[in-house]
């Protein structure tokens, strides 16, 4: 059997990899190969590449691993690239096999990612597309007939310095990023113009990803303080609306601070608030 | 990079907050944000931290020939940076426009107003004065860079102390920190610059504008002031047209918050004085406060350094031993000895005859020539070369 600690391999680099199942949740630094679930078991004794066979067929399934945020694959096994926390998501069917590992990172800088949702602000229209700054290296571009119910004579109402919520369909290194406000149905599913009241303000990439966890206890809480309109962009920005510019400037405050409060602190800021 | 562009909602939502007397951290109109300064351990070096907007300012003095028309006076020198660390806007070369203008009123506030007496910077007239050089590196940009920049120029002046110097006659003596204590430089007075942000063509004004708040605003008045209520430096930009009487209660607001800042400053150099004097530690790492960079607050992550011994040892096994240390001098020529490390030339190839010679002595021996005392108490070991004496390569 494969032992579950540090199995020294040799490798062409003389490191040693770390079967990825031992390191969740601890802290990796860039450089660190880890092996997966697979590669283990064929290293293991014998190291013919025979699959031992097991009676408990309940372990990993062999099936795809998904290789997330912050990690690389460098030929046959995972290459962290950020630093952070380890992590990994068993598959919920199932059926494709393996799950998703990924490592939890801190920035403020945002790079496209394509799929991700965004929040963009209009600089330039020109001809058919409008140039829409996104936070990264490169504004992106969005066409005008990637709207809901736009056509040729129906052009979209977007004015230079408007918002957009919209996510990218390109966005890779070598190319200039591309987005659209409609997704594959064609239809708009809350991407779009925001309105024009409001306030935009920028957070770091971290805290997006807490808020926008299942069951986030912040948003929850929030919402039982006032009625509010608020959209996350992956790109760290938050466009957030309330009745009243104080409770606006409140609720913008907030979610600007938790990022550095502990849960009880945030429980009493939020039991003050309810009261006055 | 570009700057990130302000887009509509923002502004519309900054102006009626501003109408409403609300600024997004929940200042009054008239508010500063919180002021910090800290000291670093050379004299006349200082960090500001207005809110968030962070300068870095660092004195030095030089010995110059004095300029021509001003025999008497020493030379004061100020020059403010905006670093690529303040703002993604800021590259090198783009950011001109407000460069020359931020520098220009630097320079306005504190040589203009004369709040250095230059007289007393010069060693000997004609020749020998000194040169005040100021330099101001702004480090993060959220709004203000005036401000900040002038609390760091005139404190790190305050802070700073010069070599002492004596004329007897026609010698000039020049003592080192270890002869005589540094002497601080003489300052008549604090200039401070105070910044009014003008919205709604004059109808509202706010204090200490912050980033966002520079971005929608229509003109900015700045007013250099020290503590006796004089006036050093006014400048309106943006093209706004000001009442009189509006310009009057600027300047009664800009009294107060320039005694406000001035009794902070004080206070901070008296604190930085007496930790000083007391042989308690300063300097940077004590004043500033290590920052929490994590999202979230959780119980410390274990890290695996249970191969980091063995890593070690690896290393430390395929380095090379360190060269023999020789602590006792090794004469080889007249005017030539060799101590440390080694002592086997490595810098360059010597002629074969020396290298074979030097082989043969080995390390720990002396040579010594007939006509050469020495007296530092080396080993003597005349190993019969009183033939021709090493010489060197050139």
């Amino acid at each position: 059997m494969a032992e579950a600690g540090g199995i020294t391999t040799e490798s062409v680099a003389g490191d040693r990899a770390r079967a990825a199942r031992t390191m969740l949740d601890q802290v990796v630094l860039p450089g660190e190969e880890l092996l997966l679930p697979e590669q283990e078991d064929a290293e293991g004794p014998g190291g013919a590449g025979e699959r031992p066979l097991r009676l408990n067929a309940g372990t990993r399934s062999r099936g795809r691993v998904v290789c997330g945020p912050g990690l690389r694959r460098s030929g046959d096994r995972l290459l962290v690239t950020k630093c952070g926390r380890l992590r990994h998501k068993e598959p919920g069917g199932g059926s494709s096999g393996g799950g998703v590992y990924w490592v939890d990172s801190q920035q403020k800088r945002y790079v496209p990612v394509k799929g991700d949702h965004v929040i963009g602000i209009v600089t330039a229209k020109s001809g058919d597309i409008f140039k829409v700054d996104v936070g990264g290296s490169e504004p992106a571009s969005l066409s005008y007939l990637a709207f809901e119910g736009a056509t040729k004579r129906n052009r979209p109402n977007v004015q230079v310095g408007d918002l957009i919520y919209g996510q990218f369909v390109v966005a890779n290194k070598d190319m200039e990023p591309e987005m659209v406000c409609i997704d594959s149905c064609g239809r708009a599913s809350g991407m779009g113009v925001i309105g024009q009241d409001g306030l935009l303000f920028k957070v770091t990439l971290g805290l997006i990803r807490k808020l926008l966890a299942p069951d986030c206890e912040i948003l929850q809480e929030v919402g039982k303080l006032y009625p509010l309109e608020i959209v996350f962009g992956m790109n760290g920005r938050i466009w957030v609306k309330a009745k009243t510019i104080q409770q606006t400037l409140i609720l913008a405050n907030i979610l600007e601070a938790c990022e550095h409060m502990t849960a009880d602190q945030r429980k009493q800021i939020f039991s003050r608030l309810a009261e006055s | 990079m570009k700057e990130t562009p302000l887009s509509n909602c923002e502004r519309r939502f900054l102006l009626r907050a501003i109408e409403e007397k609300k600024r997004l951290d929940g200042r009054q109109t008239y508010d500063y944000r919180n002021i910090k300064i800290s000291f670093g351990t050379d004299y006349g070096c200082c960090i500001v931290e207005l809110g968030k907007t962070r300068v870095l300012g660092q004195v030095s003095c030089e010995l110059v020939s004095p300029k021509l028309n001003r025999a008497t006076e020493g030379i004061l020198f100020f020059n403010l940076e905006l670093s690529q660390m303040a703002a993604p806007a800021f590259e090198p070369g783009r950011q001109s426009d407000l460069l020359v203008k931020l520098n220009r009123l630097l320079e306005r506030c504190l040589r203009n107003s004369k709040c250095i007496d230059t007289e007393s910077l010069c060693v000997v007239a004609g020749e020998k004065v000194w040169q005040i050089r100021v330099d101001l590196h702004l480090l993060n940009h959220d709004g203000n860079i005036i401000d900040a920049a002038s609390i760091a120029a005139i404190v790190a002046l305050c802070h700073f102390r010069r070599p002492d110097v004596s004329v007897q006659g026609d010698e000039v003596t020049l003592y080192t920190p270890e002869e005589r204590d540094p002497v601080p430089l003489s300052i008549h007075h604090m200039p401070i610059c105070v910044s009014f942000a003008f919205f709604q063509q004059g109808t509202y004004l706010l204090v200490d504008p912050n980033e966002r708040e520079e971005r929608v605003m229509d003109g900015l008045l700045v007013i250099a002031m020290n503590k006796h209520r004089e006036i050093c430096t006014i400048q309106s930009s943006g093209g706004i047209m000001l009442l009189k009487d509006q310009v009057l209660r600027c300047s009664k607001i800009a009294g107060v918050k320039v005694l406000e800042i001035t009794e902070l400053i004080q206070k901070a150099l008296e604190n930085d004085r007496k930790v000083r004097k007391e042989g308690g530690k300063y300097g940077f790492a004590e004043s500033i406060a290590s920052q929490r960079i994590t999202a979230f607050k959780m119980e410390k992550a274990p890290i695996d350094t249970s191969d980091v011994e063995e890593k070690a040892e690896e290393i430390i096994a395929e380095a090379e031993p360190p060269l023999e240390v020789v602590s006792n001098p090794v004469l080889w020529t007249p005017g030539t000895a060799q101590i440390g490390e080694g002592v086997e030339n490595s810098w360059g190839d010597l002629e074969d005859s020396e290298k074979e010679e030097e082989d043969e002595d080995g390390t720990d021996e002396a040579i010594i020539l007939d006509s050469i005392k020495m007296d530092i108490g080396v080993e003597v070991s005349n190993i019969g070369s009183q033939d021709a004496p090493i010489v060197l390569s050139d």
